[in-house]
């Protein structure tokens, strides 16, 4: 089902858009009758500062938040839904939209001071630097010690399966875009994504459409461990709350950064308030730690702490979105995680 | 002489502004030619890239289970967005039938491209321009073969944004260059007008008789200028030593006769019987007095005129000099009970004696003309401001309204001199001996009573 959606993208439509399913929905009134519309991926404990900031700045407009799937949201902008900032962690499907040309340009002293890797094309606007971690809870790893790298983690699941047999958990990357992401970008950077995939699943995955059950899981200990998840503040908050029982683990050897991006869509009503709130988005990530917000900024120390830099924003990122390598990565890894 | 240099221009400013004009042209060429070269040069790697991109994916086609089956490789798309920040497209068909991609870019179906080749084209896709990039190949699925066409294209803004900034880049520096060229071109076109200016500066430097040939070095361009220079001065000269010449030659031919007839008048004024007869033989001395006396001065002016181009350089003293030209002065006063009361410092100067001597008795001379009988000359040598003033003061009627300038014009006269003998080439030759000393002749009316007070100014040796 998910395929025929990314069919859709490179045009081949194979079935009309389905209506979809937010799954959550914020509305702060404003004192004219201007609606800014954003569509988004980022939960509303995470956001809603943003929006509460953004609102006492510009109180004037009406913000019409809904939190969506990123898939949902790449199909709802595809399709023609008339949004005015679309907000996702999938990079991959954020570049998408842009290079199929519907999404504008916007362009201020603010995005001019970006970093080269944090926009493309004045189109697409990262504004949050987040590394992907492992969430481990403690009390499994009595006896053992704490992996640093895929090798060490590999080699503990290995030999303690009756331990850790149903505690793994991980992105289900049929369903979650960003989970997808993820997984291609290891593939395609350690060799050792595929082997520690096998040893997930043959200790049976629980398999996660999204980070928020995943570290809840972790800290319920109903999991030991959560393998990718977006090291978001809050799960760092999280884990700073638990006493020591949860851990956030960020692999030596390598480990994935994601730029959490903006776009204006190319249909856009309100393209010029979408430029204020995408400033806005940008000034918060451009500041100089002082603040504290549930998101980490743009930060080129983050960025660069993998040795390998944020993911690039670019056409290489289409390269996993191809119908047919789309077909071929999940043929792989289902037989991975799930066939054995 | 301002006006005319004015009215043909400066030949350093217009070879200033052709040369600028020139480094205008060339920087402009220039900034054109690196323009293009950018452009192409940025439009060639994108060709490259494109090219690598279609290639690499055209490698990965491979066939499974009598299907054609392929994997986009990371690296081709990458590359892409290494060049620049420009959109992507791609489609891949096989037979015809698309496999993946975008279906409906617009690939040229050109069947000239043939395995291995990689054809491009430029066309509007999605409100932009793009560039593509189309590789053919040829596979066996199971057993049928498969015409596989892989199409990879490109936007040209990022590209063309690259070459605007190298254009920009190139233009700057064709302005600094062009910058550059024009102060070098100012200095170019005043080095090469120094010479012009050496010889201008040479002979304007010359006193106003100077008339010898110049001989100094000078660029092949102005050696005609300098002949020519040279060969007029020459005529010139020579012209005026003719009519020099011909005036000495008249003045000794007119003085000599004349003599002769002053001594006959002066015999038959003698022998005279009637008053009448003695009235008019008096008035025929006095005529030939005042010619013999205007042929003197007419070879004065040319002995002035001929040992000025040479000047000596004698030490004179000035007190011995006055005194030789009162004595020699002294019976024409006398004829008109004029007393000359001579007060000299003893003042050096260097210079012609004869010359000296010439301009003071010509001074003298005036005095003695216009001043009444029975009066005294003061003629008084003393130092000021480092120069010798000669002062002769007489007790006449003075210089009435005329310039004083006027006066030492050649053959010009007072207006208040008409009834007295004089040619008006008297105060000319004084004047002309002073300044060829480098001095000068004041002439004004005494402050207190009649007369006029002449100082011949010298500078002190």
């Amino acid at each position: 089902m998910r395929l025929t959606c990314f069919a859709l993208g490179l045009g081949l439509s194979l079935s009309p858009a389905a209506a979809f399913e937010p799954e959550d929905h914020l509305w702060i009134e404003g004192s004219s009758d201007q609606v800014l519309r954003i569509l988004s991926t980022a939960d509303l404990d995470v956001f809603t500062p943003y929006l509460m900031a953004f609102h006492a700045e510009h109180p004037d407009l009406d913000l019409d938040y809904t939190v969506v799937s990123s898939t949902d949201l790449y199909d709802e902008i595809h399709s023609g839904g008339v949004y005015d900032v679309v907000i996702s962690s999938a990079m991959d499907l954020q570049f998408q939209l842009a290079n199929d040309g519907l999404a504008r340009r916007h362009r201020s002293p603010i995005t001019q001071n970006l970093p080269d890797w944090a926009q493309w094309r004045e189109v697409i606007f990262a504004f949050t630097t987040e590394p992907a971690v492992v969430l481990v809870a403690t009390e499994y790893f009595d006896g053992l010690e704490i992996p640093q790298t895929r090798q060490e983690l590999i080699a503990i699941l290995r030999d303690n399966p009756e331990r850790f047999a149903g505690k793994i958990g991980t992105y289900d990357v049929r369903d979650s875009g960003l989970g997808y992401l993820f997984a291609t970008q290891e593939d395609r950077a350690t060799d050792a994504y595929w082997r520690l995939s096998e040893v997930m699943g043959r200790l049976q995955p629980a398999l996660y459409c999204c980070s928020g059950p995943m570290i809840e899981d972790v800290m319920s200990g109903k999991l030991a461990l959560a393998y990718n998840v977006l090291g978001s503040y809050a799960a760092e908050r999280l884990a700073d709350q638990s006493e020591g029982r949860v851990q956030i683990l960020r692999m030596t050897d390598f480990s994935n950064v994601i730029l959490r991006t903006a776009l204006i869509p190319a249909t856009a009503p309100n393209p010029t308030e979408a430029g204020t709130f995408i400033d806005a988005l940008l000034t918060i990530a451009l500041r100089d730690g002082a603040e504290d917000w549930p998101l980490p900024p743009l930060s080129a120390a983050t960025a660069s702490g993998s040795g390998f830099g944020p993911i690039r924003i670019g056409p290489a990122l289409m390269v996993y979105l191809d119908p047919l390598n789309r077909r071929t990565f999940l043929s792989e890894w289902e037989n991975a995680i799930l066939e054995q | 002489m301002n006006d005319t240099r004015r009215g043909t221009g400066s030949i350093g400013r217009r070879l200033t502004l052709y040369l600028a004009i020139v480094a205008a042209l060339l920087s402009l060429l220039s900034w054109g030619i690196v323009t293009g070269f950018a452009r192409q040069a940025a439009e060639k790697t994108q060709d490259n890239v494109l090219s690598a991109a279609a290639t690499a994916i055209a490698e990965t086609l491979r066939s499974e289970q009598g299907e054609v089956w392929l994997e986009l490789p990371y690296s081709a798309f990458s590359m892409l967005g290494a060049i620049s920040e420009d959109r992507v497209f791609y489609r891949i068909t096989a037979n015809g039938a698309l496999l993946t991609g975008y279906e409906d870019l617009p690939v040229s179906t050109d069947p000239s491209i043939r395995a291995g080749e990689v054809g491009f084209a430029t066309s509007a896709y999605r409100g932009e321009a793009l560039r593509m990039a189309t590789v053919s190949r040829r596979i066996l699925a199971g057993n049928r073969p498969v015409q596989v066409i892989v199409t990879v294209g490109q936007t040209r803004e990022g590209i063309a944004e690259i070459a605007r900034d190298l254009s920009r880049q190139a233009g700057f520096l064709s302005i600094a260059f062009f910058l550059i060229a024009v102060v070098l071109s100012f200095f170019a076109a005043r080095a090469s007008l120094r010479p012009l200016n050496e010889i201008a500066k040479a002979v304007s430097r010359r006193g106003p008789s100077d008339l010898r040939p110049l001989r100094r070095p000078a660029p092949r361009e102005l050696a005609p200028l300098i002949a020519a220079l040279n060969r007029f001065m020459d005529r010139l000269g020579q012209s005026i030593r003719r009519s020099e010449d011909f005036i000495v030659e008249a003045a000794h031919r007119v003085r000599t006769p004349l003599a002769t007839v002053r001594v006959h008048a002066d015999l038959a004024l003698r022998n005279a019987q009637s008053e009448a007869e003695r009235d008019r033989l008096r008035q025929m001395i006095r005529a030939i007095d005042e010619s013999s006396r205007s042929a003197g001065q007419l070879l004065d002016h040319a002995t002035v005129a001929f040992r000025s181009d040479d000047l000596l350089k004698d030490q004179i003293s000035l007190r011995d000099l006055a005194k030789q030209t009162v004595i020699s002065m002294t019976p024409t006063a006398s004829m008109k009970d004029i007393e000359i009361d001579l007060e000299a410092e003893a003042l050096c100067v260097e210079g012609d004696a004869v010359l000296l001597d010439n301009a003071l008795r010509n001074i003298l001379d005036n005095a003695i003309k216009y001043s009444p009988e029975d009066t005294t000359i003061e003629m008084r040598i003393t130092a000021q401001n480092g120069e010798a003033h000669i002062i002769v003061t007489d007790q006449g009627a003075g210089l009435g309204d005329d310039p004083p300038e006027m006066l030492t014009q050649r053959f010009k006269r007072g207006r208040n001199a008409e009834n007295i003998v004089g040619s008006g080439l008297g105060l000319t030759i004084a004047a002309d001996v002073l300044f060829a000393h480098g001095g000068r002749l004041e002439l004004r009316n005494k402050a207190e009573g009649n007369g006029v007070c002449a100082s011949l100014v010298l500078p002190l040796a």
